[in-house]
């Protein structure tokens, strides 16, 4: 379970995102929309303290993930990352092969032995759907693959891990549709297994993923939730007038 | 009055036709230089030439022990150079931000320093390390002064190379909960090979055409080092002294070059190749590439 109080994250004098307070559900699937600019990402990067490799960026309020918050000494970062794996818009596997594109980080988290490492990618790349198309040439360069099969491998990278949650940058936005669609299955395939907070403009993906929603809008310069809740109440009766509008399609 | 009207394909043309003419006097000094050098050179050149020591003040036996000396003093450059360049670029890019006063201070001072004529370096040292360190002439020396020489535009270029690194990369490490030694050592220097390369290679080029800086350092001795505190004659220095030095020498000065200039060849051609097999997966238009 996720749980926000208050949130806010702030750029130098900026801020982004104002008092946030949001629960996402244990297994469930949240997508997060809004326009853009509205802290969407911000707030995302929030979550798994993404927000610290910008200098000027600074958070208050509490984040809380399986009742951790995420600013006590409890977790480190690197801990923390570990267990909340991010998906980022762009596909960005390293450049080297899809093999060790995955085993770095188990490596790095103390996973030497061969077989297991082979194994748990061979279950991963099952995982995503990829290792039927990439099992005969692990060694080759990541970069070879088409940004869709780029992008699912990115999700198997960090599936390795074995988070619990994973935060989704707008997964799916520089994908061609048939590639996108193949990444939104993956999505739903992992449903109940994972915790998945998805930052989407399509709200058709919303509807169609999301057990939860949570609108962000600019409200006196910075993001704000206006609405929350679960999607198919908020998609039927929007309770915000201004989420109603961008919901219908008339605004946003 | 109205002003001629040059019509737009006239323009094109007069441009295409400076580019082509300027890129084709490039290349034709270059060719004329390698072919001049070639042509009295190569007749000069013989096995014995390559294994021989240095008789006669040059004019017969071989260059053997020149050679020796020049891949000894490399070897002292290259192994001081290339960690030092390495470390300085990482503290500039990672550990201090653009703006603050202390990267800022070194980068203006790396970009004096690679601009000092290298005769200053050789008096430099000449006071330092032949002197106040007490190495006298040594290849030892030479390959300190040639480092000192060296650095700052191997730190400038490697700089590059790691800052071309995409960000993406460095979020997708931080993401996966990577150290920020891991990130560093296992995937931002291994995508910036192609710029690291570029920088290796500007390194090997600035020490093995150096002459003034290893006059007053590694000195002109032609005996055949037996120690890095030996004096050695650079290559370089070998050319100097036989063309300007030693009547008779000029054809024998030739064949130096020509074997320098192989020797370049070669040298670059094996640090390109090994650091292709190194960033075999990166793509090569990401940053300056060799």
């Amino acid at each position: 379970m996720i749980h926000t109080v208050s949130l806010s994250v702030h750029y130098g004098t900026f801020t982004a995102v104002r008092n946030a307070s949001l629960i996402v559900r244990q297994g469930s699937i949240t997508a997060i929309v809004g326009p853009s600019g509205c802290g969407k990402s911000s707030f995302l990067n929030a979550l798994n303290r993404m927000t610290d490799l910008i200098p000027s960026a600074r958070i208050t309020g509490k984040v809380s993930i399986d009742c951790c918050d995420i600013h006590d000494n409890c977790r480190s970062a690197a801990e923390l990352r570990r267990c909340v794996g991010m998906i980022f818009q762009k596909p960005n596997p390293f450049p080297m092969s899809i093999r060790r594109n995955i085993q770095l980080a188990l490596r790095e988290h103390g996973t030497r032995d061969r077989t297991e490492l082979d194994a748990i990618t061979e279950r991963v790349l099952r995982d995503v759907g990829l290792w039927d198309e990439v099992k005969d040439r692990l060694d080759s360069s990541a970069l070879q693959l088409s940004g869709g099969q780029q992008q699912r491998l990115c999700i198997a990278r960090a599936l390795a891990l074995q988070p619990q949650v994973l935060l989704m940058d707008e997964p799916c936005s520089a994908l061609d549709p048939i590639a996108s669609a193949k990444v939104e299955s993956l999505i739903n395939n992992l449903r109940s297994r994972y915790t998945i907070v998805i930052v989407t403009h399509n709200l058709a993906q919303a509807r169609r993923l999301a057990d939860d929603i949570a609108v962000f809008w600019i409200a006196d310069g910075a993001g704000e939730i206006i609405e929350q809740g679960a999607a198919a109440d908020i998609f039927d009766a929007p309770s915000h007038p201004t989420a109603a509008a961008y919901l219908a399609g008339t605004q946003g | 009055m109205r002003s001629p009207v040059i019509s737009p394909a006239w323009k094109e043309r007069v441009a295409s036709v400076a580019i082509w003419v300027s890129a084709s006097l490039i290349v034709g000094v270059l060719a004329w230089i390698l072919i001049d050098i070639f042509m009295k050179g190569f007749s000069q050149l013989s096995i014995s030439f390559l294994r021989d020591e240095v008789e006669d003040a040059g004019r017969g036996g071989g260059i053997a022990s020149i050679i020796a000396s020049t891949l000894a003093i490399l070897t002292v450059t290259l192994s001081v150079a290339v960690p030092l360049s390495l470390a300085t670029a990482i503290a500039l890019t990672e550990y201090t931000r653009d703006l603050t006063r202390g990267g800022r201070f070194v980068r203006r001072s790396l970009d004096v320093l690679a601009a000092v004529p290298s005769i200053v370096f050789g008096l430099f040292g000449n006071a330092f390390f032949c002197i106040a360190l007490g190495m006298g002439y040594s290849i030892l020396a030479g390959g300190l002064t040639l480092a000192c020489m060296a650095l700052p535009i191997m730190i400038r270029t490697t700089e590059q190379a790691i800052r071309s690194v995409p960000d993406e990369y460095r979020f997708a490490a931080a993401a996966l909960g990577l150290s920020r030694t891991t990130t560093m050592f296992r995937v931002v220097l291994p995508a910036a090979t192609p710029g690291l390369a570029a920088g290796l290679v500007l390194g090997i080029g600035r020490a093995l055409a150096e002459t003034a800086a290893l006059l007053f350092t590694s000195g002109y001795v032609t005996r055949m080092p037996e120690s890095l505190s030996d004096s050695g004659r650079a290559l370089s220095v070998h050319i100097y002294d036989m063309a300007m030095n030693v009547p008779g020498g000029n054809t024998r000065a030739c064949a130096t070059a020509t074997v320098l200039v192989l020797l370049l060849l070669f040298i670059n051609g094996a640090a390109v190749m090994l650091m292709r097999s190194v960033g075999r997966h990166v793509p090569p238009t990401r940053s300056g590439s060799v």
